[in-house]
Parts: structure tokens; sequence; C-alpha cells
């Protein structure tokens, strides 16, 4: 435990002696060391933990009211703690390189936050006090509030950083009732016991979804997430969301495990917000055409398989089904750990195509492939594990909610049979659009021709930014091979939400790592498969001219890059079939003449939930706030005396 | 020793006998119009010279292209290891390896449409944007199919729901395995390409979708999808087979045989399929995926009864 406090005290520190640094590179550069050297002595701790299975605690009392400095280490939090360091790490390598690029700007504040928000998020899975929770939760809130607003010369990253900083604290304030309210219920801010039942627990339990719900981007309360990542600098994408989200995530869960009670519906309801969620999001994610927005969608529509698979675990607890419970929480944890190494991946990926073409936009790129051969090769392995094909780490998540499902099909009760039913057509669909989404970016950001100027004279990033990407990318495959030495341990973890008497063995369609080994031999046989096919093809060829043409063009003598297919082509018949859903507005000059003079053709695809829920009900508080602008002088000294007043009205008022 | 021996035939008749397939409905389609046609064998001869061609490549394509071929063989030949001929286990056999096999099909779709996209055509282009959406379609179907029938046969791989269809089973739930046929014939045809949902023999390539994708691919290259094509159509076919047919009643030595037959039956249904319909509008496709979608949720409804 002093280690691991050591460590984030070391990330701390370097952080404000980082404020004292001049110049950037070396700023960043020293924040970066602090972070790994930190993170490095802090996650000993949690891997032992996490292998252990033993609980660490550390308490000391606290000035503030109904406050202790209480921390516990038990295995959910180790699981969350090595995601933190890990990913985080790996971010701030990539920073160094990324942040070179702002030659003119001072980059202590960034890299002060960069580390206050490293260790605030390790600070969140450890806290089990209230207020402890609520302080470090809203460092969090504020360090990535100011990664996002870093280029804040910028009208859209500043109103970007508005609705961020406005819709996490309207999380944060359903998390003050939550904590208000367990406290009341439970005698004390601490909440590692909890003794709350009845209707008080779905309160709680509603309470929590909502304000960790926000955090984590589940739909509705996912309209900060499109706005501000693509917002921040590209390892600040990568960092909220791989790791910040999932703190979110890690609220729900908590919340589960220290829930006495279980309610079924609980997990009906998140696995209808996850299937929300996880189709609305993929489809969003293919009608953008910023690179950026795209990946923060799909974000959403990842957090969507989570909830899915944490809602199973829900339903198979309170049902009694015990695979259900076991392997839907435990693809739900290794689908946390994968999004969290392939989304800030595919972030990194996006990060150094910007950097280096300075735009977003998918259709102004293509052909990057040839000028940028590392990064593309490590944004492919990120696309192909994000749709959750095998043979990489991706496909093993997916693969244990789509078992459990199935295992839960075969049940006869039809209370779990249906929602099982309806996450194996959700993932079915999600897994397609996935698919289409990814293929998209890919296809277009890397292949084919460049379509501008500016992808043409691409080059390649710069090597603290390829090492990064890459290190994800091997984790990635690696996370594949191995899963069934992985499984294990994530079920462990598993055993802290639900009862010991779930225990595997009495699993029907036991050892569910037996499974996974059948995978991994099949990844095996499929890359000797490839690699055997690869050499019988260069046999054939050995003798033979191989020639090199143009692109068969059907006849059309001068075909130019614009003529490719561009992202909005390739996503409309998906987009258009679901036009209604989405709201899609277009803008369209149709030809109806027999000599079309000039046609034109634009479409964009607002968020259905920011356009009629949100901009509504802000527009009528914007009005009802009008009503009370008698009130506001703009004198510091009137507004201290309101506070004072405000302060003998309370104090009369409890006495 | 049994078991072996049926592990062993199931992949060779597959790699073996899969290109006959697309003979058998190219012959089938040829007598309907009156024609002679090719011989049963044409896709043997066109691998074989394929193979033995050089190679264009476009200077537009990257790795991807090349990798793509690869890839897309690779992983339909591992699937030919899951999926079993009547009954009995395959080499690749466990619980839950419809799903590995769906997935693998995922992988080969995603190599597919990236290797379209790398030429920089539009016309790949605009194939590859079909395939993604009638896929999308067709995975939710296949995967409830799926469902009910593990539902039906209380079992989770694809050796056990084939060895647990019984006679019985078609006097007693001949709904649910009725409305699997159904939508899993429609994902058939949508998965491999024919009509109604794409014609493999236009050369019209603004209404196509498989085959435009592969138009630069040549060589040993185009032999391999060809061959992957075959591979893909065998398998589907078995699929369908085994949750139909009752293998289980007769031995082993008698049930691949017949399964194998049925495999031919069901191209020369293709074939029939192919003469006697013209495609759909590319608009009205997400229909006829819908429709499979709802016939595979009703085969679900039907399993509660038991």
């Amino acid at each position: 435990m002093i280690i691991l406090l050591a460590g984030l005290g070391f990330i701390i520190f370097t952080g404000i002696a980082s404020l004292f640094i001049k110049d950037g590179k070396t700023c960043t550069r020293f924040g970066a060391a602090g972070v790994i050297i930190g993170s490095l002595a802090a996650v000993t701790t949690a891997i032992k933990v996490l292998f252990s299975g033993e609980t660490i605690s550390f308490k000391i009392p606290w000035q503030v009211p109904y406050g202790s400095f209480y921390i516990v280490i038990d295995s959910i939090s180790a699981l969350f703690l090595i995601i933190v360091f890990m990913a985080c790490s790996i971010a701030a390598v990539y920073g160094c390189g990324y942040m070179a690029g702002y030659k003119q700007r001072r980059l202590s504040a960034p890299t002060f936050f960069f580390n206050m928000l490293v260790a605030s998020m390790a600070m969140v899975v450890m806290a089990r006090n209230g207020v402890l929770f609520l302080v470090v939760w809203e460092i969090m809130s504020l360090a990535s509030y100011f990664l996002v607003t870093f280029d804040h010369e910028h009208e859209s990253v500043r109103q970007a950083g508005w609705i961020y900083i406005v819709a996490t604290h309207i999380g944060t304030a359903f998390l003050l009732a939550f904590f208000v309210c367990l406290g009341k219920y439970n005698g004390t801010m601490d909440f590692d016991n909890v003794n709350v039942f009845g209707k008080a627990s779905s309160v709680l339990f509603l309470l929590a979804l909502v304000g960790f719900g926000t955090k984590a981007g589940i739909m509705p309360m996912h309209v900060w997430l499109p706005e501000a990542h693509p917002a921040a600098p590209s390892h600040i994408s990568a960092v909220m969301s791989g790791v910040m989200i999932k703190m979110g995530v890690y609220g729900i869960i908590r919340t589960i495990s220290i829930l006495p009670e279980i309610q079924l519906w609980w997990g009906w309801l998140l696995v209808i917000l996850g299937i929300v969620s996880g189709l609305l999001g993929i489809l969003f994610a293919l009608a953008q055409h910023d690179i950026k927005r795209m990946l923060a969608y799909s974000s959403v529509e990842n957090i969507g398989i989570i909830l899915i698979g944490l809602g199973l675990g829900l339903i198979g607890l309170a049902g009694g089904s015990y695979i259900l419970a076991v392997l839907g929480f435990a693809g739900a944890l290794l689908h946390i750990i994968n999004h969290s190494l392939f989304k800030s991946l595919l972030f990194m990926g996006a990060g150094a195509v910007v950097h280096s073409t300075e735009t977003r936009r998918m259709d102004l790129l293509g052909g990057l492939i040839k000028r940028m051969p590392l990064t593309a090769g490590a944004f492919v392995i990120g696309a192909i594990a994000i749709c959750g094909l095998p043979p990489l780490n991706g496909f093993i998540g997916e693969f244990l909610l789509y078992y459990s499902s199935f295992a839960a099909a075969l049940s006869k009760d039809i209370q779990i049979v249906a929602p099982a039913v309806a996450a194996i057509a959700a993932l079915a669909m999600i897994g397609g659009f996935a698919v289409a989404a990814f293929t998209k970016v890919f296809g277009i950001v890397f292949l084919g021709e460049p379509r501008t100027s500016a992808a043409a004279n691409a080059h390649e990033a710069d090597k603290a930014m390829i090492v990064s990407m890459w290190l994800l990318a091997v984790l990635c495959i690696l996370i594949g091979i191995t899963a069934p030495l992985v499984l294990p341990v994530i079920i462990s973890v598993v055993m802290q939400i639900v009862p010991a008497e779930y225990e595997i063995a009495v699993l029907p369609f036991n050892q569910p790592d037996k499974m996974l080994w059948w995978i991994v031999i099949s990844s095996i046989a499929l890359f000797i498969l490839i690699s055997v096919l690869a050499m019988i093809r260069r046999n054939l060829l050995k003798n033979k001219t191989v020639t090199a043409g143009p692109t068969w063009d059907c006849g059309y003598a001068a075909p130019t890059p614009r003529i490719q297919y561009t992202s909005s082509s390739f996503s409309q018949p998906i987009v258009d079939m679901f036009k209604n859903a989405m709201y899609l507005k277009r803008n369209e000059v149709k030809i109806d003449e027999l000599f079309p003079k000039q046609a034109q053709f634009e479409s964009h695809t607002p968020d259905v939930s920011n356009e009629y829920i949100y901009r509504p009900v802000f527009k009528w508080i914007d009005r009802l706030t009008g009503k009370m602008q008698w009130l506001q002088y703009g004198v510091v000294q009137m507004y201290v005396l309101y506070i004072a007043i405000t302060l003998i009205i309370l104090l009369v008022w409890k006495l | 020793m049994r078991d072996y021996a049926i592990m062993i035939i199931q992949p060779a008749a597959a790699m073996v006998l899969a290109p006959m397939l697309l003979g058998v409905i190219n012959w089938v389609k040829a007598n309907f119009a009156g024609r002679r046609g090719q011989p049963l064998l044409q896709p043997y001869y066109d691998l074989w010279k394929l193979l033995h061609k050089s190679a264009v490549y476009s200077s537009t394509t990257s790795w991807i292209f090349k990798a793509m071929p690869i890839v897309c063989l690779s992983a339909i030949l591992l699937v030919t290891f899951i999926i079993p001929l009547g009954f009995g286990k395959t080499i690749l056999s466990f619980n839950g390896d419809l799903i590995l096999a769906a997935y693998l099909l995922g992988l080969i779709r995603f190599f597919i449409v990236i290797g379209a996209l790398d030429t920089g055509s539009s016309f790949e282009g605009m194939g590859a944007s079909r395939e993604v959406q009638f896929s999308a379609l067709a995975e939710p179907a296949f995967f409830i199919a799926m469902a009910a029938m593990a539902r039906q046969t209380s079992s989770i791989s694809f050796s056990n729901i084939f060895s647990a269809i019984t006679p019985q089973m078609w006097a007693t739930n001949s709904a649910t395995l009725l409305l699997v046929t159904a939508a899993i014939v429609i994902v058939l045809l949508a998965e491999n390409s024919r009509i109604p949902v794409d014609d493999p023999n236009t050369h019209l390539e603004l209404t196509m979708i498989h085959e435009v994708m592969i138009l630069d691919n040549s060589g040993p290259d185009f032999a391999f999808l060809l061959y992957s094509a075959a591979l893909k159509l065998w398998i589907f076919a078995a699929i369908l087979v085994g949750f139909i047919l009752p293998m289980n009643v007769m031995p082993w030595q008698i049930s691949i045989p017949v399964s194998i037959a049925a495999i031919f039956v069901v191209s020369i249904l293709i074939g029939i399929v192919e003469s006697c319909m013209a495609r759909l509008r590319l608009v009205r496709v997400p229909h006829l995926l819908f429709t499979a979608v709802a016939l595979a949720i009703l085969a679900l409804i039907f399993t509660f009864r038991n």
C-alpha cells in the first residue's frame, strides 16, 4: 500500500514540478517519466492484489466532516488500477511525440493536468469514503476539462468543453444525491458495508446509474462524449475514451457489488440501455465524417456492449442462472480491458493522422497506408480487434457474452431467455455494423488514393507515437492468444461481485477456459494457414512476371481520386435505412432536367438526444433563469452578502 | 477409429467437392435456359488455370490487397473444420463453436471489404458498401436461427445440434425446423451472393456485390477467392442440411454420402431459384433480410412450446 501511495505521490509531484519547467519538450517528457515510473511502482501492488486475492485497506481520519481517507484495494479495484496505469503510461509516451507539435505553447498546464488525471482516476477506484470519492471524482472531471480545452483558441473547443463540464456536473449532482442517501441509510459515509434493502436500494441503483452513466456515456446521457473527445488532444482522447469513461462503469459495478439485494429488473434495464447505446452508438458512428467523432460514438457503442454484459450478469444473479452471472460479468470486465486497449490505439492512430494531415475529415484523406505504413498497420489491428473478430482480444470478450447468452437461452425461464436472446440479436447486429463502420474508417482514410494534397503530403508519425501504438497492438494480439490464462484472473474478480456458491465448477457447460483453449488453437491454426498459403502463392508466382497497372477503370479514361467512394457514400445505404431513427438531415439539389447543371448533396447527422431532449430543456432553463436576472448585480460584495444571508437562514432553520 | 474417420472425411469432402457445387448450379441454369452449358468440372479447370497464371496488381493497392485472399481462404478453411457433415464431432468441435464460425465469416468480410477499398475504385467501394449493409442484417437472422436451434436441441455446438435432430422432432416441432430452414435459406442466398440478393453472373458492376469487390484480383489471388466462395457455399449448405436432416438414425457410412447428396440437392435448388427469379432491386433486399430475422424470431418463439 505504501508503495502504491508513493507511486501516486510521485505522479502528482512530477505533475506539480512540471509547472516550473519552461521548455515544452522537457516538460512533457518529465511529466511522462513521472507517470511511467509512478505507475510501474504502483501497479506492482495492484498485480499482487489481483493474483493473491487478498484485500488491502488503509484508513486515516480526515478533518472534512463525514470524510475519512479510507482506501481499499480489492480485486475489482486492482483490475481497474492496472487498466488506468497501463493505458495512461502508454498514452504519456504518445503524448511526448504528439505534444511536440505545439512548439509555440507552454506545455506545463497540460502535463500537470494529465498527471492529476492519472492520479485521480487511480484514487477513484480505491476510495471507499463517499466524501473522498466525490473529491477525487471532481478532480478527475476538472483535470479532464482543462485537458479537453487545451486548444481553447478554437470556438468549437470551448463549446465542447462547456458541454462537457455541464454534463459531468449534472452527473456529479446525481452522485452527490447517491452518496448522501447511501450515507443516510447506512449511518456512515464509508461504503464498504451497505445495509440497504427494499425500495431504497432500487432508488440508490437508479441514482448511481444516472450519475455514473453520464460519465460512462450511456445513451441518452452520452451527449458530451462526441463533443469532448474530438476536441481534446489525441492522447487525452485516448485516455478519456479508453480509461476515464470506464470509471463510470466502475461506479456501476461497485454499486452492484455493495448493494445486498439485486432486482431482476435492474438487469433488464441495463440490457435495454446497453442495446440502445450499442445500436444507436454504432449507427451514429457510421454516419460521422469526422474520424475522432466517429471513434467517440464507437465508445458509446462499446459501453453499450459492456452494459449488456453487466445486465446479463445481474439477470443471472437475480434469476439464479450461474453461467449467465459469471460469464456475463466476465465478458463485461474483459471487454472493459480490451476496449481500453483498442480504443486508445485507434484514437492514437487518428491522432497520428490528424497530426500529419491537419484534418479530421475522412473525406479529405485517403492512401495514407503508403505514407504512414506503421500507423496504418497498428490501426488495422485495432480495427479488427474492435469489431470483435478472431483472433484478437475483442473476440474473446464478445465470445464470453455470446456464450453466456446462448447457454442462458436454453433455460426454461422466459425472464432469462428473453434478454439473452435480445442480447444475441443485438450483439450480432452491432457486430455487423461495427464491421461496416471500421472498414469505412480504415478504407477511406488509409486505402485508395489520396483525395487532397494534405493527404498526399502526409508523413509517418513520430517515434514515440509509433512505439505506443504498436505496444497497444501487441497487447491486443497477446490477450487474444493468452485468453485462457487471462480468464481465471477475470473470474476471480467476478467472484467479488457474485456470491461464492456461484463457483465455476458448478456451471453447466463448465470449463469456459477449455473452450477458450479451442479458440486459441483455432487462432494459431489460422496463423499457420495464412503463412502456408502465403508461401504457396509466392511459389506460384515465382517464375512469372508480376505486373503493376492501374486499377481497372471500366474503360473510363481519366479517373481522378475524387471519383473514389467517400465515407458518406459508403455508409449512405445503412444510414438511409435508419434515417427515421437518426433524424438524418440532408441538403440536396435534385437533378430534374435532361442536362443537369449543378447538383449538390450534403448530409449530416446531429445527435438526436442533443437536438430533441437537451436543447429544449436547456432553452427552458435559460428562459427561467433569465427571469431571475434582477438578482444579479455583478458586484462581488453583493454575492458575499447573499452567501451570508443564506448561511443565516440555514442556521436559524437548523436551530 | 470411427470418430477419426469422420473427422478426416468431413473437411476432405468439403475441400474436394466444394467447387463442384458451382458447376452444378451452372449446369442447372444452363439446362433451364436450354443451353448445353459448361462442363460440370469447369470450376476445377478455372481454378487450375488461375493458379498457374501470373498476377496483375494495381499500383494503388497495398499489402492489404495481397493479404486479403490469403486471409479469406485461411479463415474459410478453418470453418470447414468446424462444420460437421451429417453428425459426429469435427476436429474443431466445442461448445460455442457456432460463434467462432460466424465470426470467422465476419473476419473474411472485413478483409474482403478493405481489400476492395484498397483499389480506390468506386465500383468496388459500391460493392463493399452493399456487402457490409446486407451482411449486418443477415447476421442477426443467422444468430437468432442458431439460438432457436440451440434451444430446440439444448446444445450449443454444431455437432451436437446436428446429432440431436431426430425424425420425432420433425413430428413434434416441425414449425421451428421449417421456420429455421426458411431463415437459413435466405441467409445462405445473401451470404453467398446468389439471386435474389446478388447476381453472380452479371458483369454490370453497378448491380453487383460480391463479384464487383474482387474485380481487380487476378491469378492465384483470384483462384483463392473463387475457391473460398465455393467453400463458403458448401459450409452454408452443410449447415442447412445439418439443421434439417435427422442423420443420427443411420450409420456414418451412410449419413456422410447422404449429407453430401443433400448438399448437392441444395445447389440444384439454388440453380432453380436462379433460373426462375430475377434479382431484387437493391432497396428491396433489406426487406428480404428483415423477413429472415422475423422468421428466425418466430422459430425461437415456437421453441417455447416444449
